[in-house]
């Protein structure tokens, strides 16, 4: 770094704020990037990494604060003005046209004519000498609905490239890569970084920037809280500069002492609403008094499992629950039935499905529960007061703040969110508890307290079946894991006999005893 | 995260919505080289300023009260349904069939059949839309904008090739048996001592709209069946969570919807012109769309939109009457209602939002009011 | 029928399909650009009135016809407003729109002519006049391809020749040129637009100021090429007949064409007969009516073929990571 003297930083922040209403999102953040280096952004969900960026491609324009690229004090309003500073963004969520070519989607906006055939003949010579020189490999003629997602994000890094960006940002670039896929990337990455370009890896996970970052930078709470080397910190002060304290990666619980079978998987298959297979016959068992954990790169199934064992999507093969089969298509399997069953569900995602946003707490709480005995009048009626005292008693049994069932759920935090989602199902006692993401945008605090809970469930002799993407959460919440790859199981392991590395394995297709 | 207090968004917009229609409804007058002042003169005497024009405000009242609520009713499982229209015509042609073909004793059973019918035709009008929409995922919008004109020409067949009496040229049916007649609001108010206009077509019908009001109220707000109504219309993924059919809400959303929209006859057809002509929806099915926006969805908007849309229909006809302001005023005044309380509804309220937020004050969340259709709500950010 | 009646129905075929097809390209553009419009209706009567008033009060139909297109674009403007500016719902400000047109022409025009809401007859240059093309007349003679170059080709106002040009040009526009590329993709997915650097709302500003230019020739068409004058409510529905043969073409152009000649078609057998006649079973005229919609119905069902709209249709676009 002797040539920082003479070279100007790429990329130099300088005081950028940013609020959303009364939410800051990003306080007095400042931030300088040497060229031709990886830089990690790490930081939970909700510190305000991708808002950060977001301002730097200027999807958000800061309230206040000063973007400088290569020395030169930059004014970006829009992603044009980003694009001319050579910027380049690979968002989480590719911004692709699904009916379009890859060589149409990586011409958009940079066309160079106004006539369609010369622009594309001009982009396929380029195309293919980027490919070349970066290793980038896809097929330009490929429809983006046809390709996986792989080559879906080499084709945004194709884009950034083609319009001779030199800063490349990749917000949580890894989310949907199964771990081989993220070597490949990181692969390309370095190669980058020896052509010159500058990286900025956004992301959560500790790994990737131990493996890939020479510089990283903690985000807490819309703050900056320390910029260091890579080569100079480890994990776990990188952990603590996150949340702020020492966590506890373990979960504090007695061994479990598993019992009857509650929930049997023979043979099940289910299919997205494409029509494509997603579960592709998988065999399971959840016992009384254990929590089982689906470990797995999203988008391999798990989300089809849990919604078909919560009765929203139809499946084939067996379920029992305690014994007795579940119908798994046609009007015994909707939700209703699952309850009445006996199986309570807290969703992957409690703003689209476990939550009617606009709904006050106390409707909110009746919500799947609506046709209750106890939250009926008469034939006709709902008892609109029995349900909100019922929210009352959980707002107090969970520490709901604001203390109030008559706010819509829109305004409570996301912890406080989950929070009503989980004490309207686990209040219902259930035999079954299928939770999903429990902890996806939770505050600390109100993870542990989660975790908590679900471990009570447990203690009570109840079966759990566990969905996460984070690895830690399932390594320290499951008593037993099975890791789900491609609609299959590749496995089942001990959470104190294996470690994230074999998981990993598992969790790219590489069944244990070939790796 | 709630911007404004929930009594600005019920009361304030709309009446903001209200007054900007009102102002460029007066620069129209102005600008045909009229005087607003005296227009809206005519239209207060002429739509209140006596039982006669009472009895046509409430007519027109009534009319609107149920086509509103069917268009709210549709908004709460956020579906647009632009057929009222052509599910009110049907409604005539079960009235009509219910009237004409069946020797009735009294006005009480036969309003009672007529409903029936009524209700049944729309419903079935509105039932293909709806199957459609769940089942094959076609947009209920267009379909419903399709079965208006296809309504027309099958009542346009029915008038003239099957229903018109021998002999006669005009392509309407013959008049319903004197035992159908409807008692007025003159016939129901004498006893009580009350004079009311004998020649004004309100009638019995309105007692059935308020109580429409009230009973979709009930259902909407305090029913199991509206409360699964209005979960499917916030999140369609939410609904198939907490185990509620999209396609059973769809179909009973929509058969309710239809059904009130075709209830609309007992007024129009059986309580006013006693015999079924073309045109005798005269585009009520179209002002529900302006009153049900109008009104936020929420019956007692409705039941207040319908009556200031039936005060300007026939404060309308007597401008026609009196001035020469053509009718067609209304109709601008109806598309302005719209374009504001609908279309431009976020013109109206960012400011609105602003002022709050800077104002800043503490206030009591009231829930929510029945989503536009295709709104997608919006995410909160990191 | 005989080759003559053919000819005649055809041909009346040809000029009923030109304001349908005008009004479904206008369509075409708008909603792949992903702003759904049912306010067609509401743009070609407002064109068909302001072209008929300005022809009968100045005598030229061009100055109409600029009119017509001023009127349409305004609406198109205020569509805009509504449904890209603010954001607004596209389908209730369609219909706002169509509302907004019904009333003011008649209001307008019962201003400007006293006449119960109509324009005066065009006559003359108020008009527009049939275009007669080469050697018609010398060719006539030649069996079978003579009537159909001299009366099913020749002699339509040039206002049908624009409206049949226009779909080659619609389709190179949107298939061959960077500006068609931009369109379809902010129809699509208007994020990837978005941060391709191009901007969304002048994309489907631009889209909807296109379909109002040619929303306002088909109103012009109607008024002053059409009949020969402005009458209250004188679309009929068109607006809505197209919208179902774009629909019915899936939200391609040459597609549109045959829709809109098929649709022509209908009209023009529902105009000269009042019923058909097929083999003892009668088909009433009511029937020929309905069926465009009964069509189009049965092709959003997906029974034969499903028409897949742009996928960002009917949405506003706010910006997401």
């Amino acid at each position: 770094m002797n040539a920082s003297a003479t070279t100007p930083p790429a990329i130099e922040l300088k005081g950028i704020s940013k609020a959303f209403g009364p939410v800051q999102a990003n306080r007095d953040i400042s931030l300088s990037v040497a060229p031709g280096t990886i830089h990690g952004i790490i930081g939970e969900n909700g510190a305000g990494k991708s808002t950060l960026m977001s301002i730097l491609y200027g999807f958000y324009r800061a309230d206040a604060g000063e973007i400088w690229i290569n020395g030169q004090r930059t004014e970006i309003h829009d992603s044009q003005d980003a694009i001319a500073a050579g910027i380049g963004m690979v968002f989480q969520h590719f911004k692709l046209v699904e009916n379009f070519t890859v060589l149409e989607n990586i011409i958009l906006g940079a066309e160079g004519g106004g006539l369609l055939r010369p622009s594309l003949a001009r982009a396929r010579r380029t195309l293919e000498e980027l490919s070349r020189e970066y290793g980038l490999d896809v097929d330009p003629d490929a429809l983006i609905e046809e390709i996986g997602v792989g080559m879906q994000q080499r084709v945004e890094i194709l884009k950034s490239l083609y319009r001779h960006a030199d800063i490349l940002i990749l917000d949580e670039p890894t989310g949907v890569l199964t771990p081989a896929e993220a070597d490949q990337l990181f692969r390309i990455l370095r190669r980058l970084r020896e052509e010159g370009k500058t990286i900025i890896l956004i992301t959560h996970k500790l790994r990737e920037i131990m493996d890939v970052t020479d510089t990283v930078s903690v985000m807490r709470r819309g703050q900056m809280t320390a910029t260091v080397r890579t080569a100079e910190t480890n994990p776990e002060q990188l952990a603590e500069l996150m949340v702020g304290r020492k966590v506890l990666l373990r979960v504090d619980k007695a061994p479990a002492r598993p019992g009857r079978p509650v929930l049997e998987i023979e043979g099940l298959r289910v299919r997205d609403d494409k029509g494509v297979e997603r579960v592709k016959g998988i065999d399971l068992t959840v016992r009384a008094g254990e929590i089982l954990g689906i470990a797995g790169v999203a988008g391999n199934g798990q989300s089809e499992l849990l919604e078909v064992l919560g009765g929203m999507r139809p499946g084939a093969g067996t379920i029992r629950l305690n014994g007795a089969a579940l119908p798994l298509h046609g009007r015994g399997a909707d939700g209703q039935a699952r309850r009445a069953a006996g199986i309570a569900h807290v969703p992957e995602d409690r703003q689209r499905e476990g939550l009617i946003m606009e709904f006050h707490a106390w409707e909110n709480v009746a919500f799947g529960y609506h046709h209750d005995p106890a939250y009926q009048r008469n034939a006709l009626l709902m008892d609109n007061a029995a349900i909100r005292a019922d929210t009352e008693r959980k707002i107090e049994k969970f520490d709901i703040r604001p203390a109030d069932p008559w706010l819509s759920a829109r305004n409570f935090s996301g912890g406080n969110q989950q929070k009503i989602v989980v004490a309207r199902e686990i209040e219902r006692n259930p035999d079954l508890l299928l939770v999903g993401q429990p902890t996806r945008g939770v505050d600390i605090g109100a993870i542990e307290f989660i975790h908590k809970q679900i471990v009570a469930l447990r203690d009570a002799g109840r079966a759990v079946l566990l969905v996460s993407v984070e690895l830690e959460e399932i390594l320290s919440l499951a008593d037993r894991i099975a890791v789900m790859f491609d609609g299959r199981i590749m496995g089942e392991r001990l959470p104190q006999e294996t470690d994230e590395k074999e998981l990993g394995l598992l969790m790219a297709g590489m069944s244990g005893e070939a790796a | 995260m709630d911007k404004m207090p929930k009594w600005a968004d019920v009361v304030l917009i709309p009446l903001i919505s209200l007054l900007l229609a009102t102002i460029l409804s007066a620069l129209v007058i102005l600008g045909i080289g009229e005087d607003p002042i005296a227009a809206v003169k005519i239209m207060f005497d002429g739509a209140l300023g006596s039982t006669y024009g009472w009895g046509y405000t409430l007519y027109y009242a009534t009319n609107f009260m149920f086509t509103g609520l069917a268009v709210a009713v549709a908004f709460h499982a956020r579906l647009f349904n632009i057929g009222g229209e052509g599910q009110a015509m049907l409604g005539g042609l079960g009235v009509a069939m219910a009237c004409l073909y069946v020797p009735w004793p009294h006005w009480s059973i036969a309003l009672l059949a007529a409903g029936v019918a009524a209700m049944l035709f729309g419903a079935a009008w509105a039932a293909i839309p709806a199957y459609l929409q769940a089942r094959r995922g076609s947009h209920i919008v267009i379909t419903t904008i399709m079965f208006n004109f296809i309504a027309a020409a099958l009542l346009n067949y029915m008038l003239v090739n099957v229903m018109r009496p021998e002999g006669s040229m005009d392509p309407a049916t013959e008049r319903f048996p004197a035992a159908v007649h409807l008692p007025t609001l003159h016939e129901l108010l004498a006893p009580l001592g009350i004079g009311f206009s004998k020649s004004a077509p309100a009638n019995v019908s309105l007692l059935v709209a308020i109580a429409a009001c009230v009973l979709v109220w009930a259902l909407i707000w305090r029913t199991r069946l509206g409360y699964e109504i209005r979960a499917y219309g916030h999140s369609e993924t939410g609904a198939r969570y907490a185990g509620i059919s999209p396609f059973r809400i769809t179909m009973i959303a929509m058969l309710i919807s239809g059904a009130l929209a075709g209830l609309m006859a007992i007024n129009n057809v059986m309580g006013e012109a006693e015999r079924l002509v073309l045109n005798s929806t005269e585009g009520a099915g179209f002002i529900g769309i302006a009153v049900a926006l109008m009104g936020r969805s929420h019956p007692f908007g409705v039941f207040l939109a319908a009556l200031l849309f039936g005060f300007l229909f026939q404060g309308g006809a007597e401008l026609a009457l009196w001035s020469n302001i053509p009718r067609e005023l209304i109709v601008v005044i109806q598309a302005l209602v719209i374009l504001f309380t609908g279309a431009l509804d976020n013109m109206v309220r960012m400011p609105l939002e602003r002022l709050f937020l800077a104002l800043g004050n503490r206030r009591r969340d009231m829930g929510e009011g029945a989503p536009l259709p295709e709104r997608k709500p919006t995410q909160p950010t990191e | 029928m005989d080759f003559d009646t053919i000819i005649q129905v055809l041909d009346s075929t040809v000029r009923l399909a030109t304001p349908l097809l005008l009004a479904c390209l206008a369509g075409l553009y708008s909603e792949r650009s992903g702003i759904f419009d049912i306010g067609l209706e509401g743009k070609m009567l407002a064109a068909a009135f302001f072209s008929a008033a300005l022809a009968a009060i100045t005598g030229s139909v061009w100055l109409g016809l600029l009119a017509g297109i001023a009127a349409s674009l305004t609406l198109s403007l205020l569509h805009g407003l509504a449904s890209i500016t603010f954001r607004g719902n596209q389908l209730i400000s369609g219909v706002a729109i169509n509302f907004l047109a019904a009333g003011m022409t008649v209001l307008i025009a019962q201003d400007w002519f006293q006449q119960g809401g109509r324009t005066p007859a065009l006559i003359g240059a108020g008009r527009f006049t049939p275009v007669e093309l080469p050697l018609a007349q010398t060719l006539s003679g030649v069996p079978v391809l003579g009537p159909v170059y001299a009366e099913l080709i020749s002699g339509h106002s040039i206002l049908v020749y624009v409206a049949f040009l226009a779909v080659p040009a619609t389709w190179w526009l949107l298939f061959r040129t960077r500006f068609g590329l931009r369109l379809r993709a902010v129809g699509e997915n208007p994020a990837a637009v978005d941060t391709a650097g191009v901007s969304v709302i002048g994309l489907r500003y631009a889209a909807v100021m296109i379909c109002g230019v040619l929303c306002g020739i088909a109103g012009a068409y109607l008024a002053t090429a059409l009949q020969a004058g402005f009458v209250k409510d004188m679309t009929a529905g068109r607006g809505f007949i197209a919208l179902a043969a774009l629909i019915f073409a899936k939200w391609r152009p040459w597609q549109a064409m045959w829709a809109c000649l098929l649709f022509g078609l209908l009209q023009a057998i529902a105009l000269r007969y009042q019923n058909i006649d097929l083999g003892g079973i009668s088909i009433p005229v009511q029937a020929m009516d309905a069926l465009p919609y009964i069509l189009t119905v049965v092709i959003l069902a997906g029974f034969v073929g499903k028409a897949i709209p742009p996928r960002a249709g009917g949405e506003p676009y706010v910006k997401e990571r």
